[in-house]
């Protein structure tokens, strides 16, 4: 999903702004004082010693998080950043929403763009009611006081914050803090703050949803229904009973699947094998992926909807039939699977008023109402308690909340009387569905005589991930799924006459958002097609961009357009390469961020070796620099690993692919180095988790081409006559 | 069948059948957590332990062979190569979501106990069985190559 955030002003340092900025927040409400204690605001806890900890209204997979909200809060109070602790916030709806989805999620890039200025109004009121009380213990003007490291100067007189908790308690924080003036940024920005999450992530003491151990704990793994939307009909134990440390099997109500418990996750899983089920396969997917892909390539003859606004296939038709030569190219795109290094898991266990949920917990609203819905409770009598997520890509967040759901009725098929840890093995993941949809692409590019481009027909064909989902109303309109269509319908190169077509693939296997959802298709088919569309007309690929992006006085075309030149120069662009080597580029905006890259390959006796990526963004304010440039490092390596090789297919509705081996990722010998470069911007800050990814499939894919000749329209590229090295 | 391994320079009494992989064994029965459950085939390394020194994957390494073998986990691992190569991550911000990186860790120390100045190719060839979803792949390499550094002191 696209979510903007207002920029103008962003940064003029006054509250007012960002108060604006911000749907629903208002500073009097959320940071009224509470009781006499350390919580300062639902943000800020200060301890008597002095200690500060932030609360994460988001979660950690991997992004960033942890970091990049505490920065914001820690600037606001200078604080020490090395002391600073930090917590993950329960579940909250009121207290801790994602600003830009009105309840409390993490996803679309969104967790710095929703949180900077709540986050810092917080830090700052915090500060203000701590240096008002430390300045009426002192008698001295809140003014003369200075703040460093957490330590309160005026004068002779010293303290640390933890001082003066329980005087600032009883005052009534500013409605309207004051904030610090960028110019005084000390944190933000700041490109050696270490992250937060380092320490325990290199000692093994980090604790992941897997790593949770409760007392009596059993542990779960599920027997699933081979194929997707088969029900369960029966089941025979066989020797299940044999295997040490089995404890129980149990039908789920829901008809998913057999429940097995064991004393440790290997006797789950052992029981499992032993035991062998009925399914009833009569509303399944039973399909084969010849067949989707066939089925999706003939539903492009005919679009079901108009994506692009105001144009029409009439129009785009008119300018193709005039043009002087059409550039012509069909893209097919694979079910890809998330496959998080944690597997997918959850615990549930019982507390003295309901339960309590354990998990790397990335839509809270939708896990807490779900889960108490299976098990007959309050939302209120269910608690979440957010530990790291061993990576996500979406994967994480899904509208049925469906591992959570598992774990649901895997505790209560055992009468709620242990805690119940339910495990996802790989191979159970791989199986599991939520992939990143089939999408068919066709794309038609009009060219005039002199090598302009006059129109644009492109076509798409996708399930939808949003509709029959909470999420309908937000993406999709006239029904047109934003997802399926987003970064091309609204892409923002100037093409006269453009229209995109759209039809919906439909399947009982659930299909999700991967990392930068749509875009993970859209930018490959986009910037290929106008790569071959440069090709075609004689065009050098940077200056047919930069020219499709001229317009100054639009925003989007602008920003852009600076980072296509800062990376053109970044990678030496106009320096020609030797024979057998090729440079591609490809740009992409998508979560309000700007992208360009340029992958540099090498024709190593017919087998590709990817010497070099380089990367340029503007995500608004760089919070944290190191952040951002590790996100685009790796959205680059995701990105560029599925597109070499990856792909799930199906037999007769079974998923083909079992484990890693038949699902590669990308290893530390595929790809050579990544240089990221931020532009200076005073910016809106802007996603950073996903906008990595999109271009540099395609990057590559035109680096090749450039190579060797051949063009990859399909993928995976080692399915289409691509060997790496 | 009952067992003692030695983890961490510390005899634990176990009970489970052959064929069980020391790795629930571990994370399970022993509740050292830092060792993770990636893949159970050995094609992600993020299960990484020490056998007297040496990386295994302890998803694929069975109980009944360890009788008498010195076992390390992250929780465990210590010495001049351990401390350098958590000080080059730490300095570096190598993790992400960190949840391969006990295995990364292990099996880099692995690799610098065994060459101490590695080249690119060397870290690649030798880290290869480990994935990171995350793709943290660069800043590994570049920490293997600070951690050789702090080690030369």
């Amino acid at each position: 999903m696209t979510i903007e955030t207002s920029r103008r002003g962003f940064l003029t340092g006054v509250a007012a702004t960002g108060a604006a900025l911000l749907v629903g927040f208002t500073p009097k409400g959320v940071l009224a004082a509470g009781p006499a204690n350390a919580q300062l605001n639902p943000f800020v806890k200060v301890a008597a010693d002095g200690t500060l900890t932030v609360i994460l209204k988001h979660f950690e997979m991997g992004q960033g998080t942890t970091t990049g909200l505490t920065t914001l809060i820690a600037e606001e109070m200078d604080a020490d950043w090395a002391t600073v602790q930090i917590e993950f916030a329960p579940a909250n709806d009121a207290l801790y929403a994602n600003l830009l989805f009105g309840s409390q999620g993490t996803g679309g890039s969104t967790a710095m763009a929703n949180s900077f200025m709540q986050y810092r109004q917080a830090g700052a009121a915090a500060r203000a009611v701590l240096v008002q009380a430390a300045a009426q213990a002192w008698g001295v003007a809140p003014a003369d006081i200075t703040v460093d490291k957490g330590i309160l100067r005026a004068g002779d007189h010293s303290a640390h914050y933890g001082t003066f908790v329980d005087a600032a308690a009883d005052l009534t924080p500013p409605a309207e803090p004051v904030l610090k003036d960028p110019a005084a940024f000390k944190l933000i920005g700041n490109a050696t703050l270490p992250r937060k999450d380092s320490v325990g992530k290199t000692d093994g003491t980090a604790i992941f949803a897997m790593d949770v151990r409760l007392p009596d704990m059993v542990y779960a793994v599920l027997l699933r229904s081979p194929k997707f939307g088969g029900k369960l009909t029966g089941f025979t134990l066989g020797e299940a009973a044999g295997v040490q440390g089995f404890v129980d099997a149990k039908a789920l109500d829901n008809g998913a699947g057999v429940a097995v418990y064991g004393t440790t996750t290997w006797a789950a899983i052992q029981a499992r094998d032993a035991i062998t089920a009925e399914w009833d396969f009569s509303a399944s997917e039973t399909r084969s992926t010849p067949q989707i892909e066939a089925g999706h390539i003939a539903l492009l003859d005919a679009p079901q909807y108009e994506a692009a606004a105001g144009v029409t296939r009439a129009d785009s038709g008119a300018a193709l039939e005039a043009a002087a030569q059409v550039v012509e190219a069909e893209f097919l795109f694979p079910n890809l699977a998330h496959a998080p290094m944690e597997p997918l898991n959850c615990t549930i266990a019982a507390t003295e008023t309901g339960v309590r949920v354990y998990d790397g917990c990335q839509f809270p609203a939708l896990t807490k109402p779900t889960v108490a819905g299976i098990l007959g409770l309050d939302p209120e009598q269910v608690e979440i308690e957010t530990v790291y997520a061993g990576g996500s890509f979406g994967r994480r967040a899904n509208t049925v909340t469906d591992y959570n759901r598992e774990a649901a009725f895997a505790y209560a098929a055992l009468g709620g009387t242990r805690p119940v840890k339910l495990v996802w093995t790989r191979e159970d993941d791989l199986a599991g569905g939520f992939f990143r949809p089939v999408a068919a692409h066709r794309a038609r590019i009009g060219l005039d005589g002199d090598g302009n481009i006059t129109g644009w027909d492109h076509r798409i064909a996708a399930q939808s991930i949003m509709k029959g989902t909470p999420f309908e109303a937000f993406t999709v309109h006239d029904g047109v799924d934003h997802t399926s269509t987003e970064g091309l319908a609204d892409n923002l190169y100037a093409i006269p006459a453009m229209s995109v077509g759209l039809s919906d693939w439909t399947s009982p296997m659930p299909v999700l958002w991967w990392r930068s959802v749509g875009h993970s298709h859209t930018a490959y088919a986009k910037e290929v097609a106008l790569d071959m569309a440069a090709k075609a007309a004689g065009r050098d690929p940077v200056a047919l961009r930069r020219e499709l992006l001229a317009d100054d006085s639009n925003t989007d075309q602008r920003r852009l357009r600076g980072v296509l030149e800062l990376v053109a120069e970044k990678s030496g662009w106009d320096t020609p390469l030797p024979a057998g080597r090729g440079r591609g580029v490809a740009v992409h905006k998508s979560f309000g961020s700007y992208v360009a890259q340029v992958v540099e390959v090498s024709d190593i006796d017919g087998a590709i070796r990817i010497d070099r990526v380089v990367c340029a963004v503007d995500c608004g304010v760089a919070v944290n620099p190191d952040v951002i440039k590790a996100q685009m490092e790796g959205g680059i390596g995701f990105g560029i690993g599925h597109v070499m090789r990856d792909k799930i297919t199906m037999t007769e509705g079974v998923v083909d692919q079992a484990n890693f081996p038949d699902f590669e990722p990308l290893r530390m010998p595929d790809i050579g180095v990544i240089e990221v470069h931020i532009v200076p911007s005073t910016e809106a800050p802007t996603g950073v988790g996903e906008p990595g990814t999109p271009p540099a499939g395609p990057a590559l894919a035109n680096a090749i081409a450039a190579a060797t000749g051949k063009r990859i329209t399909k993928l995976p590229m080692t399915d289409h006559g691509i060997e790496f090295v | 069948m009952s067992l003692t391994l030695k983890i961490n320079g510390e005899d634990r009494q176990i009970t489970a059948d052959p064929g069980t992989p020391l790795l629930w064994v571990v994370r399970d029965e022993l509740n050292l957590t830092g060792t993770k459950f990636g893949c159970g085939v050995a094609s992600c390394g993020a299960c990484t332990v020490h056998v007297d020194g040496e990386p295994v994957r302890s998803c694929q390494t069975f109980v009944e062979d360890l009788e008498g073998a010195e076992i390390t986990t992250i929780e465990g691992v210590n010495g001049s190569v351990a401390a350098a190569v958590q000080a080059a991550w730490r300095e570096l911000d190598v993790v992400q979501c960190g949840y391969c990186q006990s295995g990364q860790i292990m099996q880099a120390v692995g690799l610098l106990s065994e060459t101490p100045r590695p080249t690119d190719d060397d870290i690649d060839s030798y880290m290869a069985g480990n994935v990171c979803r995350c793709a943290t792949y660069q800043r590994i390499r570049a920490a293997i190559h600070m951690a050789a550094e702090k080690m030369e002191g």
